[in-house]
């Protein structure tokens, strides 16, 4: 494994995807996320996302939670690469 | 945690303040209803406009404990009006609704997230129970939460329920009388995160723990208790001293909460199996979020809605208006004949009568609501709708708002609770009444068939139809247009999220449905009934009444055969109604606005109209049968007649052109001419501010609107 991953953001996933959570760029945003469950390390997955392209679900915590993509492009993550 | 922790014991008191609190969609409401039934009321919290749910219930032969249903929250940071009602009642003891002990309602299928809220209520100190509910569906999983280890954890009474069977809720109702651990410890080293910050807070105000310490560093202007402003400048002062990041320390507070918090469920939850295999919920939601099958079962759920207000709703009406008739009758015929029958049978019953009128379309449309937002699928109307009505500043949810205001104004308004933006509410209940609702259709029916010939068609389509339908579209198209300026006017009290659980799905429950019903109908009838009885007696009054003895001048009139005429007593009657309007304090109003209104091309009998048809819109083909002494009301067929024969003093052509009949549509299209959605609006959002700028506004563009029709069509 490269010691620099590169990461993403999490509206970047395409369906079926996970990944761990990394870091935020918009510190208000980070706080709901973060009291939401969404703390750096915890694996996420992309479910799906709505039919007109915007917002997404991810799985988290054991559960889902929708969220829209400019709301979800303030999360970075690093790819858990498939299996 | 902490051998020595502090025990409270409430069983020697009468009545004992329990409040419930938890984050949404943790099962709190059908706790809060398991445990209360039917013996709950709504009021408000002092000071705020939220509502406040309260009800009572026996412990025992001595004890009661009054209950009360904070509103629902994913932490204690006071983002939204609703969570800072939540943290102030929690956090301030010397609030009227500071309760005894705490109930925290937490979903355990979904333990990791409900216990961020648990933690932080932990660190307030405040007698507490955890009440671990969806028991079921953890069973049902597989999976085994072993609730002595946590109890132990956490350090807090920990009880096991299914609120939705009643499984523990007396269980949890006897450890309300029993010796209550106070929490002693801190759950996290909040002190580590801004310790000089902390200090400098206690030195001004004693404060229980250093968690409220830390609330008041971050969040000090929404803090109202404090109110004293003296110590509010000393810590804003001392803060100042201090280089404190708000932000970073409150990410490094939930950080922390989460790394404990996974420690604890790592140790008291036993997963089944590692692997899960798609679940229900998932397969459900590929059929509902699909982007064909998705919408189509969304209309089809519109579809029957709308069917459901529209039509079936129409026989419980008939009834209720039978019978206050049947009342109406009654009364007029035991109460000797005044001033004081004509009070009670004409103004008061029928005021009742118009508010009782609205109970069927509230309960059918609450039905559907409750079961949509129990079920879970509300929120993925919200998550498929999203995109399309945030153009408008608008919400996924106010898709349903905005259908049933087709059907009428009144429910669909009290249905925009819903929306938890307040920006987006109060922007669906803005724009509602500009849908074409169904008290508009006996006006426009009247007014086509008056001024569009019957015969006349536009290939297969008959021109009477498409102007109805026009007249629905352009309804529409000015909800839509309203609503997106106010996105640019309205600004947003709180930043708007859509961060937003997606529940999974339940089968909905009767009784929730039941008490929803019932709570909106109560709070329709009595809060907003109140006013629209006001407003009847008063619009009655005014159009029964005239100054000095005007009546009794027409009265002896008709008196003197000589005026009669070869008219029969009915039309003697309704010509004496007719001439009695004109000249009562509605007729006057009516003259008095006829400068006003002539640039629409509406004379006085319009203007009588107008006034008489804020009860309710369709009381206008009422009130043009009355002054054009057509009698019999039902019989559109002669109102129709009479107006057509109705003649322009000026230009001798027919009064009803195409351009008066067209303005008239299009000022009842887009003018506030309800008192019951006023009312509702006033109740909803509990200030006259609203209902007045929806008059004003929605009165504006009718009068533009009409002007510029008729101008043009002239």
């Amino acid at each position: 494994m490269a010691k620099t991953k590169a990461l993403k953001n999490l509206a970047q996933l395409k369906i079926g995807q996970s990944a761990i959570i990394d870091s935020f760029t918009d510190k208000v945003m980070a706080l709901k996320l973060l009291e939401m469950g969404c703390t750096p390390g915890e694996v996420v997955k992309l479910d799906r996302i709505a039919p007109l392209g915007d917002p997404i679900a991810i799985s988290v915590s054991g559960y889902l939670l929708s969220l829209r993509k400019a709301e979800a492009s303030t999360v970075l993550v690093s790819l858990i690469p498939a299996v | 945690m902490d051998s020595n922790a502090s025990f409270v014991n409430f069983s020697d008191k009468t009545t004992i303040k329990v409040a419930l609190v938890g984050n949404p969609n943790s099962g709190k409401s059908t706790l809060f209803n398991a445990l209360t039934g039917l013996n709950q009321k709504t009021g408000n919290f002092p000071g705020v406009t939220v509502d406040k749910k309260s009800g009572f219930s026996k412990l025992n032969s001595t004890v009661t404990a009054e209950f009360i249903d904070l509103p629902g929250t994913y932490s204690l940071y006071p983002k939204s009006l609703d969570e800072r009602v939540a943290f102030e009642v929690l956090c301030n003891s010397e609030n009227v609704d500071h309760p005894d002990v705490t109930i925290i309602v937490a979903d355990a299928s979904n333990l990791k997230r409900n216990l961020f809220l648990v933690s932080q209520i932990i660190d307030l100190k405040i007698p507490v129970i955890l009440a671990l509910n969806m028991m079921d569906m953890v069973e049902k999983e597989g999976d085994v939460i072993d609730a002595i280890r946590l109890s132990e954890k956490l350090g807090v009474k920990v009880v096991g329920i299914s609120a939705r069977n009643k499984d523990g809720v007396e269980v949890l109702k006897q450890a309300l009388l029993q010796p209550l651990p106070v929490p002693q410890y801190d759950f996290i080293d909040i002190k580590k995160i801004a310790p000089e910050a902390i200090e400098k807070v206690k030195s001004v105000i004693k404060v229980k723990s250093d968690f409220i310490a830390f609330h008041i560093i971050n969040n000090l202007s929404d803090i109202s208790f404090l109110h004293n402003k003296e110590i509010e400048t000393k810590i804003t002062d001392g803060l100042n001293t201090l280089i404190v990041d708000n932000n970073k320390i409150q990410s490094l507070e939930s950080v922390e909460r989460y790394k404990i918090i996974n420690r604890i469920v790592e140790d008291c939850i036993t997963h089944k199996s590692a692997i899960k295999t798609e679940s229900f919920t998932q397969k459900l939601d590929g059929v509902l979020t699909h982007r064909i099958l998705g919408y189509a079962i969304f209309l089809i759920v519109l579809f029957f809605i709308f069917q459901t207000i529209f039509f079936l709703a129409a026989f419980p009406m008939e009834w209720i208006e039978s019978l206050f008739i049947a009342i109406s009758e009654l009364t007029a015929n035991i109460l000797p004949q005044g001033e004081l029958s004509n009070l009670i049978v004409n103004g008061i019953i029928a005021g009742l009568s118009g508010v009782v009128v609205f109970v069927p379309q509230i309960a059918l449309l609450f039905a559907f609501i409750a079961i949509l937002e129990d079920t879970g699928y509300m929120a993925r109307v919200s998550f498929i709708m999203d995109k399309l009505m945030r153009r408008f500043g608008l919400n996924g949810r106010s898709v349903i708002p905005l259908i049933s205001g087709v059907a009428c104004a009144v429910p669909a308004i009290m249905s925009a609770r819903t929306i938890s933006s307040w920006k987006e509410r109060i922007i669906t209940i803005m724009v509602t009444p500009l849908m074409s609702c169904s008290a508009r259709l006996p006006v426009y029916t009247l007014l086509i068939s008056l001024v569009v010939p019957q015969d006349k068609t536009l290939g297969f389509f008959n021109y009477q139809g498409l102007i109805l339908m026009a007249l629905y579209l352009i309804g529409f198209i000015a909800a839509i247009g309203a609503a997106w300026i106010l996105k640019w006017i309205l600004k947003a009290r709180e930043k708007s999220y859509f961060i937003m659980e997606l529940p999974v799905y339940r089968t909905p429950q009767w009784r929730t449905v039941g008490l929803t019903i019932f709570d909106k109908v109560k709070m329709f009838l009595f809060d907003a009934g109140k006013i629209i009885v006001a407003i009847s007696i008063i619009l009655w009054f005014l159009s029964s009444h005239a100054p000095g003895n005007k009546f009794e001048v027409i009265d002896k009139k008709y008196q003197d055969y000589s005026f009669r005429g070869d008219l029969n007593q009915n039309e003697l009657d309704a010509k004496i109604a007719s001439e009695k309007l004109e000249v009562s304090y509605a007729g006057m109003l009516g003259k008095s606005i006829e400068p006003a209104i002539k640039p629409l091309g509406f004379d006085w009998k319009i203007g009588i109209s107008l006034v008489t048809s804020f009860a309710a819109r369709e009381v206008f083909v009422g009130t043009m049968a009355t002054i054009y002494s057509a009698g019999n009301t039902d019989n559109t067929q002669t109102i129709r007649e009479k107006m057509q024969a109705e003649k322009d003093p000026e230009t001798g052509k027919p009064k009803y052109s195409i351009a008066v009949g067209f303005s008239l549509m299009i000022f009842y299209a887009f003018a506030m001419q309800c008192m019951s959605t006023l009312a509702v609006v006033y109740r909803e959002t509990k200030s006259w501010k609203w209902p007045t700028i929806q008059f004003f506004f929605m009165g504006a563009l009718a009068y533009i609107s009409s002007f510029i029709v008729y101008q043009l069509l002239k």
